[in-house]
This record gives C-alpha cells, structure tokens and sequence, in this order.
C-alpha cells in the first residue's frame, strides 16, 4: 500500500492540516510503511461477524432533560482567542471576490 | 519532622490520622523533594504549590473535625489530560499550552471531595499518543530507574513522579497502554480499570472506544483505595456503567488457592525480550506456589491481530475527536492570516506535532469515503473477534496473566525515529483496551537493574479478581519496596 504524493495532500486538505514541503514527503514514506502493516487484518474472515463500536454492552443511554446551571459567557470565553462581547470572534468565512 | 520519601497512601493515611504529621508538613515535604528531582526527572509540566498548600490546610481542618477519608490530605498528581479548573490543562501539545478549564473532571472532583492535595499536572506524550513521553511539546520525562532511559508512555511523568516519590500516587489514562506500560516500566502499580467503570467527562479524549482513567500507585492497596474513590457511574459520561462500586480493599486478602490463571502462548512471542520472559514466568511460578491453578497453555488465537486492529481504530477515533482544535474557542490560535481556514489550517500545522499529525492523517484515511469498509469497518469486525476470546477464555479462567511490555524500558531517542518499532513496544496491552476488559500492570522482577511488569486481566467489571491477585503475589515478593536511587 503506498501513498501518492497527491493522496497525502487530499488527506490533509480533509483533516484541516496544515502541511510544510518536507512533511508531504516524510509523511508519503510513513503512511504507506504503516498501512502496509495494516494488510494483515485481510487475513482475517470475517464473514458473519458483527463490527464491535465500543466494548460494554450500553446502548441508547437516555437522560432526563433537566434544567441546570450552565457556564457563565465569562468562563466559557476567558479561553477565546478573540472575543467580542460575548462572542468568540473568527476571521471572514466567506472571502471577497 | 523529617518525613520519609516513597510512602504508599496507607501508611500517610496512618501518620495523618495519628497526627504524626500534618497534610501542610506532608505537602510541603513533596513539594521540597519535587524541587531537587525535578531537573533530573521532568515529570511535571506544572507545579500547584500554592493550590496544593491551601489544600493540604483544608485537609488538616477535615482531620480535626473528623471528616477524614483515606485520601484526605494525600498529595496526588494528576496526568495533564485531566481538566482542572483554573489550572492549565496542556496535553502536553502547544495547542493547548496556556488552556485553564472552566470545570474540574469528574474524576478531579470526587478527589477533591475526598480532600486531595493537588502537587501539579504530570507530562505526557502529547494527546496521550504515544509509549515512551518523548511525544511531550515540552520536554522527555526521564526514568528514575535510569535517567538515560524513557519511563514509557503515555502517562509517563505520572509513573515517573510516583516512583521516584515525588507524590504519593498518581492518576493517568490508558487507551492501548497508557498507564500500565509505564507503571511496568517505572515498577509501580498501575490499573486501567473496565470500560465503563470510571467516568471520563473532563478527560481530553483521545479515542473515545478505548480511552480509561486509572490509578498509578506504589502498591496494590493504594489502587483499590483510589478505585474505591474514583469509580462509579457519571450522567456526564454516557458510557460509564450503572454498577455498584464494591470496596475494593475487601479483596485484599491474600488467598488465591484454586483461582484459575491462563498463560497466553501468543504474549510471549516475536519481539520478547528472553530476559522479560524467564522473569514474567518466575513470577507466575510464584503465583502457582501460592496456590493458583495455572494454565501455562492459553491461547488468544487473533492476538497478533490486535496492533492493526488498534491502529486504524484509535487514530480514526482521534481524527474525529481532535477536529476540535480549530482555534476559534481555546488554546493557540494563528493569527498571522485574514482567512479562516487558512487560521485553522495553520493553527492544526503549528499546534500539533509530528505524533499526532501522523495519527490525524492516518485515522482521517481510514475514514475516508472509499476506504472506511477496507480499513475502520474491518477493524472493527476483528475487534469483535478478539473481544469474543477474551470472553471464551474467561470461561476458562479467573484471570490472564502476560508481561506488561516486551523488553524493559528503552532509551531515550532509540525508538523516535521509526514510528512502527514504538507502536509495537504496546503489543501486550493494546488487545486489552480492544477487548474492554481490566487489567493492572504490578512489579514483577528486576532485569539489569530495570524494571519489568507483569500484568493480570480479568473479565468486566472483575477488579476484586484483579486486586486480589496482585495482592496475593505482592504480598509475597518485595519488588513493591524497592526505591529507585535518584
């Protein structure tokens, strides 16, 4: 299994990574190592088995809609990069023409 | 007083509750020996000592008016996953360098109730992606066994700082390993308890199908007695069980005459180092002496299965889990840009390092239209084969019984460069985290001078099996009251 060039820049588009020249090609050389690596699990037969999500026996967990204190805006923002007001402040999303 | 290093929670419960010495003097005695250790051993990224010392007087009032419980006034670190509030909360990663949560982890706060004194944040390979804490932003924990040597990962200055007796115990999270290969390697205690057991809101997920928290101590009462505080079911995390919590201590009994063991052929395989072997088979000898019926036989068939099973589904998980940091709401955030994907993109680019790069990209191909059934959806298909034997071996057996890792702790740089050879230092605890079930990694011996882990596995919710044969074992060797020379 080896990666192109071309794939590793799709995957990092996809994951919102940012990508210097250097990491394009170390990452193309370790990805492909490590998903070939991953071929054996075509040896295994899984025909009829069910795929495993998590491993207790929980589903559908349902709660109560109670109303409770949440968070103050001051709390929840003292993190924020950039605020305005009560706001976390972000750069444009959609770009002038 | 002159306040001995390397005591177990047990005996300051004792000291504590005889007025022998105070929380304030017992906290302050850590924080001096955190002080001369520290730039040997880095295993803190952040030191609480004001926090610890208002807490530690708090801890003396509760004494005072009888309202003690076994952890009261007890120094405790915590792994830098852990959100605690208004105390920087890193990952050990630059995206989340100056990050104080507005809440405590469930886990914090039944600590705190419990009345612990917090020492600090203890180092990690960032995002708790890695074996060995070399994956830190900031720096290598250093092992006190061998300072030239990894203490292994990812909970690595927690086992560090617990084994060198910086703090009394310690808590960290396991998700293939995390907590057990370094209590192995340091030669402490360590538990990644059932999934489900205890509460993972306010834990920094990783992969949300394997991730646990668990003590790291200096002996198996010290587990039980934090298992005894921390486990129990959380509305906060959907996945934590609605079971009673027993008191674990109450297995502490020494007897383990007629308990069934399992030895699995497949753990002691490719990559072992013979030395880890003969010493992991010693203490199992010893077991046998003490009664247990052991059956040095036992086969988990897909074991060797399990590395890829793990790596395809925890970087998926972690792909999803980490599309958080955007740079928006918390933490780094580049700001040299006017475009906003442009500022999530280099805010990923910059935050993060090579580790968790690598695992992002892997876990978003996985996921990927055109490869999820190739890759996640098969995984998860073997992950239910393996989980299955587990639960066929339990019919056999009480316990299984493995080594904790398959050489002792390795060097410092000797494995960063080739991702693959560090992935497979988890081999013996990742099939764990796969299969749900408990496991605890306890001192099994010396090789060299360095440590080496044993780890007994029980079936769910089966942690009173665990201890009880930890203890058993404890009980009758004196690996557990070794001290590291540092």
């Amino acid at each position: 299994m080896s990666l192109t060039r071309e794939e590793v820049m799709h995957i990092a588009a996809l994951a919102k990574l940012g990508m210097a020249e250097e990491d394009i090609a170390c990452f193309q050389e370790q990805l492909s190592n490590i998903l070939e690596n991953f071929e054996v699990l075509k040896q295994v037969d899984t025909e009829n088995i069910p795929p495993t999500a998590q491993a207790n026996a929980l589903c559908d967990v349902m709660q109560d809609d109670t109303a409770q204190p949440s968070l103050s805006p001051e709390a929840v923002l003292a993190n924020a990069p950039r605020r305005e007001g009560d706001f976390f402040r972000i750069r444009a999303v959609l770009e002038d023409d | 007083m002159e306040i001995k290093s390397c005591l177990t929670i047990h005996e300051v419960g004792k000291l504590l509750k005889k007025k022998e010495v105070s929380a304030v003097e017992l906290a302050e005695s850590c924080l001096q020996r955190i002080e001369k250790l520290e730039p040997h051993l880095k295993a803190f990224t952040t030191v609480t000592a004001e926090l610890a010392l208002k807490q530690a007087e708090e801890a003396d009032r509760k004494f005072k008016h009888g309202e003690a419980t076994p952890l009261t006034g007890v120094p405790a670190a915590m792994k830098d996953l852990l959100c605690t509030m208004g105390v920087r909360t890193t990952c050990s990663s630059h995206i989340l360098e100056s990050f104080a949560p507005p809440y405590d982890a469930t886990v914090i706060k039944k600590l705190k109730d419990a009345g612990m004194v917090m020492l600090g944040k203890t180092n990690m390979d960032e995002f708790a992606m890695g074996s060995s804490t070399e994956n830190s932003a900031f720096f290598v924990t250093h092992n006190p066994w061998d300072t030239a040597r990894v203490p292994g990962g990812s909970s690595g200055g927690s086992a560090a700082a617990v084994a060198a007796g910086e703090t009394v115990y310690a808590l960290g999270s396991d998700t293939g390993g995390s907590i057990r290969q370094p209590a192995g390697f340091c030669s402490i205690v360590g538990l990644k308890p059932t999934y489900g057991r205890v509460s993972r809101f306010g834990l920094i997920a990783y992969a949300s199908s394997l991730d646990q928290i668990g003590p790291m101590t200096r002996d198996v009462t010290d587990a039980a007695l934090v298992m005894n505080t921390i486990a129990g079911h959380d509305a906060g995390d959907a996945t934590s069980v609605d079971c009673p919590v027993p008191d674990y201590t109450q297995s502490l009994t020494g007897d383990i005459r007629g308990l069934r063991l399992g030895v699995p052929k497949e753990y002691f395989t490719t990559g072992m180092q013979p030395e880890v072997s003969q010493t992991v088979r010693t203490a199992i000898a010893k077991m046998e002496a003490l009664g247990a019926k052991v059956d040095w036989e036992a086969s988990l068939p897909s074991t060797s299965y399990a590395l890829a099973v793990y790596y395809v589904i925890a970087p998926s998980e972690a792909s999803a889990n980490l599309a958080r940091y955007d740079g928006a709401k918390y933490g780094f955030s580049y700001a040299q840009t006017e475009n906003m994907w442009e500022v999530m993109e280099k805010t990923r680019q910059f935050g993060f390092g090579p580790e968790v790069k690598r695992r992002i990209m892997l876990g978003t191909y996985a996921l990927s239209a055109g490869y999820y059934d190739a890759y996640y959806l098969k995984a998860q298909k073997v992950r239910t084969i393996i989980r299955r034997e587990f639960e066929q071996a339990f019919e056999k057996y009480d316990a299984i019984v493995t080594p904790t890792s398959p050489t002792v702790p390795f060097m410092i740089g000797e494995k960063t460069s080739d991702p693959l050879r560090m992935y497979l230092s988890d081999v013996c605890t990742l099939p764990i985290n796969i299969a749900g079930v408990p496991a605890l990694s306890l001192p099994a011996g010396f090789v060299g001078g360095l440590p080496v882990g044993m780890q007994v596995i029980a079936r769910p919710f089966a942690e009173e099996t665990i201890f009880k044969i930890a203890y058993a074992y404890e009980q009758a060797t004196d690996w557990h009251r070794m001290k590291p020379e540092i």
